[in-house]
């Protein structure tokens, strides 16, 4: 070999390694989400709550199941019920992948939310459902976590009050990674096509 | 010639009782009314659409049902990613438009209900107008998790 043609072939091989390289990385492709990717940016799903049964619960104890959580309370009577028929809606079209997910329901309103009329609540929407119910303490640790807030509004004459909620929707994956943020207005079609996608990942053993 | 004008009006009049199914005083159709019933005493939303026929602006300022201690427009935002709900006083319906009471927007909160109201039956509920005026208004219960009227 003469020596351009030595030097023609060492380039030759680096771009076949640096191609081998780009290809080795486009072997693990990212999913096409259709929702917000939060992959990183917040932390992975842990509490200590209260489930609708009145049994303790922490995030460890969904491992395994692709979680949808959103905060609201049962005296709010249209934007959580829309949320929680939208969610109902999306598991059924989901199909048997569904069982795979689970709505955890945070209440924001401890005072007036307990387990038994969370239960009610929430399996009035859809049987996947769980609602989560704690101490101020603990929901709004909770609520910090993941840069959500909510306000207790000022009571009416009747003594009934609103509270003002964040109205998102965080998808973890079975693994409890926090995956994607949904809003209420996300269409149906986009929450089914990416719960499709993180049921069908693979969970580390 | 007097008589005249007041046979058209007369006609007029009850031609627009005749196209609507609910007896709207008001010359205002409603259609679509329906109410998410929700577990225990929780308050129910109520949603319906309304046709303003006349060539008038109308205003709601309030709603009372038979069936209800109480009832309040709210009207709910997802604006800024905060969920929230107002309390509106009034609610504009412009001449010849409609205006729809849906999930996520203007809803009459149904509170303190006098006696169970279950999935399928009918609850009644009245508009009121700022001239006086009512708009009687048919809702039908539906479970929780119902999208509208009919699934």
């Amino acid at each position: 070999m003469k020596p351009s043609t030595c030097r023609r072939f060492v380039l030759a091989l680096i771009a076949l390694l640096a191609l081998a390289a780009l290809s080795a990385c486009q072997r693990e492709p990212q999913p096409e989400w259709r929702l917000t990717d939060v992959s990183g940016h917040l932390p992975d799903l842990d509490f200590k709550l209260t489930d609708d049964n009145g049994k303790s619960v922490t995030g460890a104890d969904y491992k395994g199941k692709v979680v949808l959580m959103y905060f609201g309370y049962t005296h709010c009577p249209d934007v959580c019920p829309l949320t929680l028929t939208q969610l109902h809606v999306v598991l059924d079209r989901l199909g048997a992948p569904a069982d795979k997910v689970r709505i955890l329901f945070v209440s924001v309103d401890p005072k007036r939310d307990t387990p038994a009329i969370m239960h009610d609540y929430v399996n009035a929407f859809d049987k996947r459902a769980v609602g989560l119910v704690g101490s101020d303490g603990d929901v709004e640790a909770l609520a910090k976590r993941y840069r959500s807030a909510f306000t207790r509004e000022p009571d009416r004459a009747d003594g009934n009050y609103e509270v003002s909620h964040s109205s998102a929707i965080y998808l973890f994956d079975a693994e409890g990674k926090a995956r994607l943020l949904a809003t209420p207005s996300a269409s149906q079609d986009d929450i089914v096509h990416d719960l499709h996608l993180l049921t069908s990942m693979e969970t580390r053993p | 010639m007097r008589y005249r004008s007041l046979a058209v009006a007369l006609f007029l009049l009850a031609g627009t009782a005749g196209t609507s199914h609910a007896a709207d005083t008001a010359g205002v159709q409603v259609t679509g009314g329906w109410l998410r019933v929700l577990p225990g005493s929780l308050p129910a939303g109520g949603y319906v659409t309304f046709d303003n026929t006349t060539d008038r602006a109308l205003t709601i300022v309030g709603a009372e049902s038979p069936d209800y201690a109480e009832a309040m427009i709210h009207r709910s935002s997802t604006e800024g990613g905060m969920g929230r709900m107002e309390m509106v006083d009034t609610v504009a319906l412009p001449p010849k438009a409609k205006l729809t009471f849906a999930p996520g927007g203007y809803h009459v909160m149904l509170m303190q209900a006098k006696h169970p109201v279950k999935p399928g039956e009918k609850v009644t509920i009245t508009f009121k107008l700022s001239d006086g005026g009512t708009i009687p208004a048919t809702l039908i219960a539906r479970p929780a998790n119902a999208s509208g009227p009919t699934d």
